[in-house]
């Protein structure tokens, strides 16, 4: 069988509680499976920087033992380098260390360079080379909110960042906390939060202490975001100063899941889970609802997804792709991760058995991939140099770019 | 002059060039703060594995001075005698 070489590829990394995984497909259809990498480390967050010459795959490592750090790697995984001194460190003078990084954000092509991070304690760091280096962002960790912000279940984080294209305006949601919206490129931060419910508070409308579990951006319209609550399926026109329900229609309004079409106006999709107190798909049955008019309706989408379900979609364990059409890629904290290159309409499982999925994240990537024989071996090899002792794994980089 | 030797588990020794043990010169006692400084001054990586950026220990890291793990001394502060040996192991955790 001959190479089909093709001009581009996709690539969807899988993070999960005890490693990172690496699907490479030509087509969205048939996926070849490397990792673990950084086996025993989990990994909650991924960026896919698509930005410069050739893709840049940042990934937010934790150990258990070893703690946190950021690695990166410019030949989609083959190699991992970490900085020296570590790409995000909280500096002196603020008493507090570095737990977990939620998010990893690439910034728009027009600001080559910029990646955002989102961390736990909260805090939101800006990176210009890349994610060699962040700086935190002083306006954020200095408001006067900040000592009555607290925790979700999985800790006090800021998981959310969204960028608009002229960069001036930065929206950021943290748990528990809710959505804080800069308009001056992150110098300063206001609570926006009007409309979203906290019932678990004595005051069900506060200011802040909402507890948003994601946001993301209308592909087209300004100032258009959407956002899963805690309870709550919200939509802001107007920049975030005022959230309407657009739950209407979902089978639940608890999830943590939201994603948004790469360019279309008024397409998102989110994953609801049944409730705060039971967190299962609705009568155990998994399923992904579209809305293509900004959530006044929404479409139920399981073709492809298993009979019964029970676990969660966490909020970073969807992602999607930049393709034509649209490619919608989650994963479950049962392990199973499913990709749609159809937005959403039919699904196919690309992955099972795998640890917790914390994080996935899809890309178009130059470069040919191909189902011959000989790169099967390849493939093949490339799991097995993957396959990472921990011992590996825990110097998965040292002072200089080592193999994976 | 005596040294102050400072064993690593093998998962942390490819950090540390794939040494299994680090050595310091020492006159008298030194604090582990210090030892560890000491030890981990050329291996960044290494001393970010045992310590975040306030200076505490991870939580999951043990060292052990006179068969003694730290935290039941006097942390970081635990003086290490000149030609003791200190004991670094990761803690039973995860799942």
């Amino acid at each position: 069988m001959g190479c089909m070489a093709t001009a581009e590829s996709y690539v969807l990394a899988i993070g999960t509680k005890k490693g990172l995984w690496l699907a490479r497909s030509t087509d969205r259809k048939e996926w070849s499976l490397s990792g673990p990498h950084f086996l025993m480390s989990e990994i909650p967050s991924i960026g896919i920087d698509t930005r410069g010459d050739s893709p840049r795959i940042l990934v937010g490592v934790r150990s258990e033992h070893w703690g946190p750090t950021v690695a990166h790697s410019d030949d989609l995984g083959a190699t991992w380098t970490e900085p020296e001194q570590g790409a995000i460190k909280f500096p002196e003078g603020t008493d507090a260390a570095l737990e977990r990084i939620w998010q990893i954000y690439p910034d728009s092509a027009s600001r080559p360079g910029v990646v955002w991070a989102g961390c736990e304690p909260i805090s939101v760091w800006k990176s210009t080379d890349g994610g060699e280096h962040f700086e935190l962002n002083r306006g954020l960790w200095d408001h006067p909110h900040r000592s009555e912000w607290g925790a979700g279940y999985g800790g006090a984080a800021a998981h959310s960042i969204v960028v608009n294209p002229s960069g001036e305006n930065v929206h950021v949601a943290m748990s528990t906390g809710g959505v804080y919206r800069s308009l001056d490129g992150g110098a300063s931060w206001e609570a926006r939060n009007k409309g979203i419910s906290a019932y678990f508070m004595p005051d069900p409308n506060p200011e802040f202490g909402q507890c948003v579990h994601k946001i993301a951006a209308d592909a087209a319209v300004e100032g258009r975001l959407y956002a899963q609550n805690h309870h709550g399926v919200y939509r802001t026109d107007d920049n975030g100063e005022n959230w309407i329900s657009i739950a209407d229609g979902l089978p639940a309004d608890f999830g943590f899941v939201m994603l948004t079409h790469p360019r279309r106006e008024g397409t998102a999709w989110v994953v609801p889970i049944k409730a705060d107190g039971e967190r299962i798909p609705p009568d155990g049955r998994l399923a992904v609802h579209r809305t293509d008019d900004a959530g006044g309706s929404w479409k139920r989408l399981d073709v492809g997804l298993p009979d019964h379900e029970y676990n969660a979609v966490l909020r970073d364990a969807a992602a999607v792709d930049s393709a034509e059409p649209a490619g919608v890629y989650f994963g479950t904290r049962g392990g199973s991760v499913y990709a749609s290159a159809d937005e959403g309409e039919s699904f196919i499982e690309v992955a099972s058995h795998l640890p917790d999925v914390l994080c996935v994240r899809a890309a178009v990537v130059p470069g040919v991939a191909s189902g011959d024989a000989a790169d099967d071996a390849a493939v093949q090899s490339a799991v097995e140099s993957a396959a990472l002792s921990e011992a590996e794994s825990a110097a998965f980089a040292a002072a200089s770019t080592v193999p994976a | 002059m005596a040294e102050i030797t400072v064993v690593l588990p093998s998962v942390l020794q490819p950090l540390a060039g794939g040494q299994s043990c680090l050595t310091t010169p020492a006159d008298g006692a030194v604090t582990v703060e210090s030892l560890l400084d000491a030890v981990t001054g050329d291996y960044p990586v290494l001393a970010r594995r045992l310590r975040d950026e306030t200076g505490s220990l991870r939580r999951f890291v043990n060292i052990y001075v006179g068969g003694e793990e730290v935290r039941r001394l006097k942390g970081l502060e635990t003086e290490v005698a000149a030609g003791q040996e200190v004991l670094i192991i990761q803690s039973v955790a995860g799942g």
